[in-house]
């Protein structure tokens, strides 16, 4: 870490994320094993291998602002999203959040699949810090949502991959947080499916919260977001209006679609 | 837009800060929901459930009796078998929360690459585990001591929570250093297998420890170094001194003197073990979830 991280109070109280140099290095490694390590030392190979997966990547975001994160496969949006929800630490730089975050980091976020769908309710509730009492009063809220009937009771791990995403977004979008991170969520999910989160997504933008939003379609981007943010290569590419953002990753071609179909681009 | 109705009145801080088994304490009703899940995921698909906790130490105290006392004889020692079974249920805790512990953070990999939560909740839950499981061997062990005809004192039931203490922490603390080591390299489940082979026969358990006494007579005070080999006596103490003929005879010739001051400093050791095994996981945690694949 550098000294010239900046103190937390000096951000104003409308600071909802900041991203401040944050760098995330992942190895590729080429040997694991003994006998691998062994004779690629003596061969004078190299045992591993860094890229950053996240570069020296700075912004701030206010409550209320929804951001659209963009960018093509391999360029960091998932990393960067598991940085701001907490489950990664940055090799340098700091990230700094304000309330809870809830959300999903790609598609039906662990579940445990010996048990049924209530029960992982209960659990994934529990994670995004919910008590016992608060999950019971969202629980017909998160049941109705997902819409998956009777196999609420079966095994997680018999549901479909519909099915598990269902749930993982009915359970996300009802805990009470104040940042609401969404990673490439409707990518399973049936179109009628994918209209109700997206209706309940803009509740959520519109009650004043923090939305980050991760797609590739740039309908439902343009329909979403107020803000764009482009990766590429791990490096913040474009941060800036909507439109610009799209026409900076060459997606605007995407325009002549219907509202539908842009939302079957999330696939 | 709609900045400046909606504030949030929370510090802006790191996603990741926790305060590790504080954070933990805090966050009891997920712990809860953990061991619960670990539980029912054990015995889930399984007809008779939860009686298994109870058929598989009531074989166990069957074989030990079968062996030991009917076969190989061993009159030396009083009740062997419940000397035997003492030693068991500290064992069995130690080791399960150690193995299981040592696996839980991979095992969990699905939940903590995608969520962000205390990772020391795993070793812990596992542990909690472990202790579920003491219980049903202790009924049994109740039940067999009271037919022979053993009466509770007060001083046994604080050897058996002192030894339980010590091996929760000890327990703990090992699981949280190797959890973490073994999510570098899944080798140290295998080494932590090992150790724990180990453990069976580093305590006075099979044999008494008068015989450790006899024949290593002063090097047998290194032999008490081993927190393991304390809590044993502990248990022993609280559960098998008493069927025998003359307990204030065993508590002489079986068992070591000033065993509780000597516990106490084993619960101080272990409580160290982890505070160093919760130093170790955060020194390392950092590259946990990249390193889950």
């Amino acid at each position: 870490m550098t000294s010239a991280l900046s103190n937390p109070n000096s951000y104003p109280p409308e600071t909802s994320i900041v991203v401040e140099n944050v760098t995330k290095t992942f190895s590729l490694r080429y040997h694991r094993t003994f006998k691998q390590v062994t004779v690629a030392k003596f061969r004078g190979q190299k045992t591993k291998d860094d890229f950053n997966a996240v570069d020296d990547v700075s912004f701030t975001v206010k409550q209320g602002e929804s951001i659209g994160l963009m960018g093509l496969n391999g360029s960091g949006k998932s990393t960067l999203l598991t940085l701001i929800n907490g489950t990664m630490k940055p090799d340098s730089g700091q990230v700094l959040t304000r309330g809870r975050i809830a959300g999903l980091i790609a598609t039906g976020a662990g579940f445990h699949p010996q048990l049924s769908g209530r029960d992982n309710i209960y659990l994934n509730a529990a994670v995004f810090g919910l008590t016992e009492e608060e999950t019971k009063d969202r629980f017909d809220d998160i049941a109705g949502f997902a819409d998956i009937g009777r196999h609420l009771d079966s095994p997680v791990g018999n549901y479909s991959s519909g099915m598990s995403s269902r749930l993982g977004f009915a359970i996300a979008i009802n805990v009470d947080c104040d940042i609401f991170l969404a990673d490439e969520l409707l990518a399973v999910g049936d179109k009628p499916f994918k209209r109700k989160c997206m209706a309940k997504m803009e509740e959520v933008r519109d009650s004043g919260r923090t939305l980050f939003y991760v797609s590739h379609a740039a309908g439902s981007v343009r329909r979403m977001c107020d803000r764009v943010l482009v990766l590429e290569n791990g490096r913040l590419g474009f941060d800036g209006d909507v439109d610009e953002g799209i026409k900076y990753l060459h997606y605007d071609s995407d325009d002549e679609n219907n509202d539908d179909d842009e939302l079957g681009a999330d696939v | 837009m709609t900045e400046g109705r909606y504030l949030v009145d929370a510090p802006l801080a790191p996603p990741t800060a926790t305060q590790g088994l504080l954070e933990v304490f805090r966050r009891r009703y997920l712990l809860k929901l953990l061991v619960r899940r670990e539980i029912n995921a054990r015995y889930s698909g399984s007809f008779l459930g939860l009686i298994w906790s109870y058929i598989n130490p009531l074989t166990q105290l069957f074989i030990y009796t079968f062996i030991f006392v009917l076969v190989l004889g061993r009159d030396r020692t009083e009740n062997f078998a419940i000397h035997v079974f003492c030693g068991l249920i500290v064992v069995h805790f130690f080791t399960e929360t150690f193995n299981a512990g040592t696996r839980s953070i991979v095992r969990n990999k699905a939940l903590i690459r995608k969520m962000a939560l205390p990772k020391e909740m795993f070793p812990v839950a596992s542990m909690m585990v472990s202790l579920f499981h003491v219980a049903p061997q202790v009924v049994i062990l109740l039940v067999a001591v009271l037919i022979i005809g053993w009466a509770p004192s007060g001083l046994g039931i604080a050897a058996f929570f002192l030894a339980l203490g010590i091996i929760m922490a000890l327990g703990t603390g090992l699981a949280l250093m190797f959890s973490v080591a073994n999510v570098y390299f899944r080798d140290f489940a295998s080494v932590v297998n090992i150790l724990t082979n180990f453990v069976r026969f580093g305590v006075p358990m099979i044999y008494p420890y008068s015989i450790v006494d006899e024949r290593f007579g002063d090097a047998a005070a290194y032999y008490l170094w081993n927190p393991l080999s304390n809590a044993v006596l502990l248990v022993q103490r609280a559960f098998w001194v008493g069927t025998t003929e003359d307990p204030e005879k065993t508590m002489l010739t079986e068992m070591p003197d000033a065993m509780f001051s000597r516990g106490l400093v084993m619960l101080g050791v272990a409580v160290v073990v982890l505070l160093l095994g919760q130093w170790v996981f955060r020194r390392f945690e950092n590259k946990i979830p990249e390193r889950l694949t």
